[in-house]
């Protein structure tokens, strides 16, 4: 196959860091090229010196055919570039045209600079009809969920007649049922010749989508191989340079006494009858599909959604939880899914985010007692091995891992014993994946409880004790650690038997 | 290759959390003062005396003590616009209790501190309760201050207070009390900003509203304090305005708001909430203050001397984004 882009010893310095050093890439046309690799690891900085966002420091891309020099980000998109980021790029109140062709808008023949509408949409319509979506040309990008905003992503890089199109973990936010739909559209786009250079942390996605996977560690390219013949703990072996013993180090814990225990809890339109019991000791999944409200059930339990229905009981006691600072002193820490939206505040330093939700414990007389807050800010650096310059550190400095282990410190010091977990390993790295996990399990040893919010299958069968599933804000079923299969998890939420 | 990877234990620096006087971030903004107070000692020997150096001081006092609640508005992520016309209303309140009704003048000032703290209230609550935003909700409070200010004084001016009020407006040996004053509330602002819970929740709810709420701070409770004490600065501020003019006018402290907001901007306090220091909001005031000391030195007139705050202003935010860039 034809070679469209080789990338060769590419160096990339920024001030004290070395960002690149030996990377290289080879991608042919038609195929689906993954690139793997920790967080840190260059994949990003290597994309955006492809997408022209960085200029490289040495080393030669040749792209097309064509040896280049320095790449723009306007000369990258002429050669036929596109990326789609993490962070979907689309003007929320604009109609999935407008954002199809922003910037290229079609203009009307009669009037002058009159942009011509309907060929604008009937082209857009096209190109979704042509990827076999049902998204309407005219919907507003806001009213689409995720799934469908990507696939419009995918659409405006084949209106520019993409040959290479760069997906930055595309399916972060999906549910599994989004992410078949998402491969059957990268096949589609695969079979017209253009080839994605697919970036994920999701190891079992390789082989579902993959042709061929570089691996890069430290800056440099490790290797580059057939993803068919390549098992996945040779994969994990060369991403993170050391032998992983379990991908999932679970460590079983007899259950204790009972922690926290719903019953009929209900909020109108969102989740009904909601009842079951987390035990000291036990990590308990809660699985389903997203909109299912596995998320409404732990904002509801925190305090952050009323109920209308249903009751709390924490150690048997019934207890009234109508806001987090109620759920914090019942001994609830909450570790949300948007990391850096919800869980930190990122212009506070690391040691401020640590003791933010315990700041009585320092204060006297409503004095802060600054002396014995670093004690304890440096005791939870050092027990949760946080990677830190120091207690000033600012937070947005800090890796994913990092700043997850933030946010637990942050409940450990509250006190808390029940704590949920909403998509704890979304975007991190799988040597910071298995170091929270290793952290879940310090927290069960501890006799604490865990409940574990995840879209993850592997991590929901890996790390679970019992399973619950949701389906239409209710509960489905229950299955426990040895019965659960992912096939059993799958009918269950979708439909609402095993 | 080695370079990108990070130390696996944490060194474990001293952390001060926030220094109270410290200039760190407001390096660039002091640099500048320095070089004014040096550029206008050359340009009028005026200038660089005890007593010009104490007028300076006592000039810039009434509206840094609004700036110093300001501040804390600002870390947190809001606006108050209302601040100009709560020193006008209060301080008719205060010439009209003193005048017309023979209160004491302690008690006076006790209840102007109540009736600007009562207004600051009325903005947390709107903005707290209702989710009115900060802009709006300031912008109608100012317009109804100002308009109450009108209302109760029939728009006339009142003079010839107390002589014991306006002693405040004096000095202590040679330093004038009001400098004194504001000097304190910068002093009790920096100390409540980094050794109380109030102060680290300012920076937080500024920061990261969301996560603020989640950690368990109780958000719409100190953004009402936070409001209710830049009503409180405010009150202050009218009575060193009012014992200085010794008399209260309906249409004083006119644009306050936007000079309280040049010192905090100035001294590199984010707009956009959750980074921000008093030290720089201090320096702030004290550039707007040698500025226009040094061009009433030179005998320039109003015009230019607004043209030249305004560039000020702009200069100082350019510097700053500039150095922020550059960090990156």
């Amino acid at each position: 196959m034809e070679v469209v882009l080789e990338m060769k010893d590419i160096r990339k310095e920024f001030p004290g860091v070395l960002a690149l050093d030996g990377a290289h890439i080879e991608v042919r046309a038609g195929e689906v090229h993954i690139l793997a690799g920790e967080n840190g690891a260059g994949k990003s900085t290597l994309m955006k010196i492809l997408a022209g966002a960085y200029g490289k420091d040495s080393g030669s891309i040749v792209l097309g055919g064509q040896e280049l020099d320095q790449l723009t980000p306007k000369r990258a998109q002429d050669l036929g570039v596109s990326i789609i980021y993490q962070e979907l790029n689309l003007v929320p109140y604009l109609s999935v045209a407008e954002n199809i062709f922003l910037g290229r808008e079609k203009m009307s023949r009669l009037v002058p600079g009159k942009v011509d509408w309907k060929a604008l949409r009937g082209e857009a319509q096209r190109i979704l009809d042509g990827l076999r979506v049902d998204i309407d040309a005219r919907a507003i990008v806001r009213d689409l969920g995720i799934a469908q905003q990507q696939m419009v992503e995918v659409a405006k890089a084949l209106s520019v007649q993409s040959r290479i199109i760069i997906m930055d973990e595309p399916t972060a936010a999906l549910t599994t049922q989004e992410i078949e739909n998402l491969f059957r559209i990268i096949r589609e786009v695969q079979s017209k010749g253009v080839a994605i250079i697919y970036i994920s942390h999701r190891l079992e996605e390789f082989a579902q989508i993959g042709n061929r996977v570089t691996v890069m560690r430290d800056g440099g390219t490790i290797a580059t191989l057939d993803v068919q013949g390549t098992p996945l703990d040779e994969l994990i072996r060369l991403m993170v340079g050391r032998e992983l013993s379990d991908y999932y180090p679970k460590i079983r814990v007899a259950a204790g006494q009972e922690l926290l225990k719903v019953e009929g809890l209900g909020r109108t339109g969102v989740i009904r009858d909601v009842s079951f019991t987390l035990r000291e000791g036990e990590i308990l999944g809660l699985s389903g599909l997203m909109g299912a409200g596995r998320t409404e059930v732990a904002r509801a339990i925190f305090g952050l959604d009323p109920l209308d229905q249903g009751e709390i009981r924490i150690r048997g006691r019934k207890v009234t939880i109508r806001s987090p600072q109620q759920a914090i002193r019942a001994g609830i820490g909450f570790v949300t899914e948007d990391r850096k939206g919800q869980g930190l505040v990122l212009s506070l330093s690391v040691g401020e985010n640590i003791t933010l939700a315990s700041l009585g414990l320092f204060t006297r007389w409503s004095h802060l007692d600054l002396g014995k807050e670093r004690a304890a800010i440096g005791e939870y650096l050092h027990k949760l091995k946080i990677r830190a310059s120091g207690a000033d550190q600012k937070t947005l400095n800090l890796s994913g891992g990092n700043q997850q282990k933030v946010v637990l410190a942050k409940w450990l010091l509250s006190k808390a014993k029940i704590f949920l977990f909403d998509e704890p390993t979304r975007g991190i790295d799988v040597g910071a994946k298995i170091e929270v996990y290793t952290l879940m399990n310090e927290l069960v040893q501890a006799g604490a409880g865990v409940l574990l919010i995840t879209s993850e299958m592997p991590e929901l069968l890996g790390m679970s004790d019992r399973i619950l599933v949701m389906r239409r804000g209710a509960l489905a079923g229950e299955l426990v650690r040895s019965e659960a299969t992912q096939e059993k998890i799958l009918s269950l939420a979708t439909l609402g038997a095993a | 290759m080695q370079a990108i990877t990070q130390p696996a234990t944490p060194e474990l620096r001293p952390a001060q959390g926030r220094k109270t006087f410290s200039f760190g971030g407001s390096l660039g903004a002091l640099t500048g003062l320095l070089l004014l107070c040096v550029a206008v000692s050359f340009l009028s020997p005026h200038f660089l005396t005890t007593r010009n150096l104490l007028n300076i001081l006592q000039q810039i006092s009434i509206v840094s003590v609004i700036a110093v609640g300001m501040t804390f508005v600002i870390i947190s992520g809001g606006i108050d616009l209302s601040v100009g016309s709560i020193v006008a209303f209060t301080g008719l309140v205060m010439a009209i209790l003193m005048k017309d009704h023979q209160v004491s003048v302690w008690l006076t000032v006790l209840i102007g501190i109540v009736c600007g703290s009562l207004m600051g209230l009325i903005n947390g609550l709107l903005i707290s309760e209702l989710s009115v935003p900060p802009f709006i909700a300031t912008l109608g409070v100012m317009s109804i201050a100002r308009g109450a200010a009108f209302t109760i004084s029939g728009g006339a001016p009142i003079f010839s207070l107390p002589e014991k009020f306006l002693a405040i407006s004096g000095r202590l040996g040679p330093i004038p009390i009001p400098a004194i004053v504001m000097i304190a509330l910068f002093c009790l602002g920096g100390y409540i900003l980094k050794y109380t819970k109030l102060g680290r929740y300012t920076y937080a709810i500024g920061g990261n509203e969301t996560a603020s709420l989640l950690s368990g701070i109780n958000v719409r409770f100190h953004k009402i304090v936070i409001y209710t004490l830049s009503g409180c600065f405010c009150a202050i501020s009218a009575i060193l305005l009012t014992a200085k003019l010794d008399s209260a006018v309906p249409v004083a402290a006119d644009g306050y708001e936007l000079d309280a907001i040049a010192a905090v901007v100035i001294g590199g306090t984010s707009m956009l909430g959750g980074e921000g220091k008093l030290s720089g909001t201090l320096i702030g005031a004290l550039i707007i203050g040698v500025v226009n000391n040094g061009l009433n030195l030179l005998l320039i007139p109003q015009g230019p001397q607004r043209m030249v705050k305004g560039v000020i202003i702009i200069l100082a935010v350019v510097v700053d984004l500039v150095r922020k860039r550059k960090r990156r």
